[in-house]
């Protein structure tokens, strides 16, 4: 029996109380989306932890090839003049 | 061993209270013996979740019993415990569904999609109570059993409306299982008199009950069984051969070591 296509594997985010984004929680398999948030609200969510949940099939998520990493990441590290560190924040701007 | 109340009032609380505390011991406990046997992880999971859930309402149900029956005897005082290990089958006054036997998958979902479905219009109701206690429990254990609906529902449907194998399955244990359904819409002597308007007559949401379980069943393209014999008795203490075994092991430690703490 071929499990891997019948349930497909999720990667889930779930936001918690007091957060602003979903966090990634970890994966699970489910059938199809309703199952699969359905899953996430029982194997991740027991004690509270969030208070919204996101579903995405994993084979839907494209990252990064480390291999690239080098080249992808590392021009950013050494350019000063892109950070706006010049110019001095008022107290009520909280989430900069 | 502890005795009713005297008080015929606070006997009909308590025979209220002991029926759907009893109900869903029986049903948790069944639900927990899929523990780590579960078809996969997730479902294990949500199984025993379901099962907690309704074991938390039982211990609800059961504090507040105690509390009524201490009120009424002033020298040995009760606690939730003697009322869930120490009375023996034919003081049980759960429905009989619960204490059936798992058997395979689909046979678990029907039992707690039947089981749940009831459970929503009655505490549904019940939050209405007159009486702040019942009203109190049933508003949270409302939220757990809308979860345990929806989820029961998904799985009648996706089991029925799935391969040939999951469709027979469904249909023999909705087949099977429906003899004991009947059972939960006979009002017993404490849901009925109810002037002052503190239990829930089940005979009110059979209307409810039964256009949720066609609709669910209609798409899971599964048949509505054909009505014949219920079976009943277990609202007054006439149980099936199964109660009897889940008591013995449920109740063996305390019996055994009485007094047994962790």
């Amino acid at each position: 029996m071929n499990h891997q296509a019948e349930e497909p594997l999720w990667e889930v985010f779930i936001r918690s109380k007091q957060g602003l984004e979903h966090k990634h929680a970890g994966s699970l398999h489910a059938a199809d989306a309703e199952m699969a948030i359905g899953n996430a609200r029982d194997v991740y969510t027991r004690r509270m932890e969030g208070v919204s949940i996101w579903v995405v099939e994993s084979k839907y998520i494209h990252a990064t090839n480390p291999d690239e990493s080098e080249s992808f990441f590392d021009p950013a590290a050494d350019k000063i003049y892109r950070h706006p560190t010049f110019y001095n924040l008022p107290d009520e701007v909280k989430y900069m | 061993m502890h005795s009713e109340p005297t008080n015929t009032y606070k006997n009909y609380l308590v025979g209220y209270a002991l029926h759907l505390a009893d109900s869903s011991l029986i049903m948790g406990h069944r639900l927990s013996e899929w523990t780590g046997h579960g078809p996969m992880l997730e479902q294990d999971i949500a199984i025993t979740n379901i099962a907690l859930d309704l074991i938390g309402q039982a211990r609800n149900f059961y504090q507040y019993s105690a509390e009524i029956i201490n009120s009424e005897n002033s020298q040995k005082k009760i606690t939730e415990d003697d009322l869930a290990y120490l009375r023996d089958s034919f003081e049980y006054k759960n429905l009989l569904i619960a204490e059936l036997p798992n058997g395979d998958w689909a046979r678990t979902i029907g039992k707690i999609f039947f089981f749940s479905t009831m459970q929503f219009y009655v505490y549904q109701k019940l939050i209405q109570s007159s009486d702040q206690q019942f009203s109190a429990i049933a508003e949270k254990s409302f939220k757990e059993v809308t979860y345990h609906v929806k989820w029961s529902s998904d799985w009648v449907i996706r089991l029925g409306d799935g391969t040939e194998e999951s469709r027979n399955r469904m249909e023999t244990a909705t087949n099977c299982l429906w003899p004991y359904t009947g059972e939960m819409f006979i009002p017993s002597e404490f849901e009925l008199n109810d002037k002052n308007k503190i239990t829930v007559n089940p005979a009110g949401i059979k209307d409810d009950w039964l256009a949720k379980v066609k609709s669910v069943l209609a798409e899971a393209s599964l048949c509505l069984p054909v009505d014949a014999w219920m079976h009943s008795g277990g609202k007054n203490g006439n149980h099936t051969e199964h109660l009897g075994y889940i008591l013995a092991e449920m109740q063996f430690m305390q019996r055994t070591y009485p007094g047994l703490e962790w």
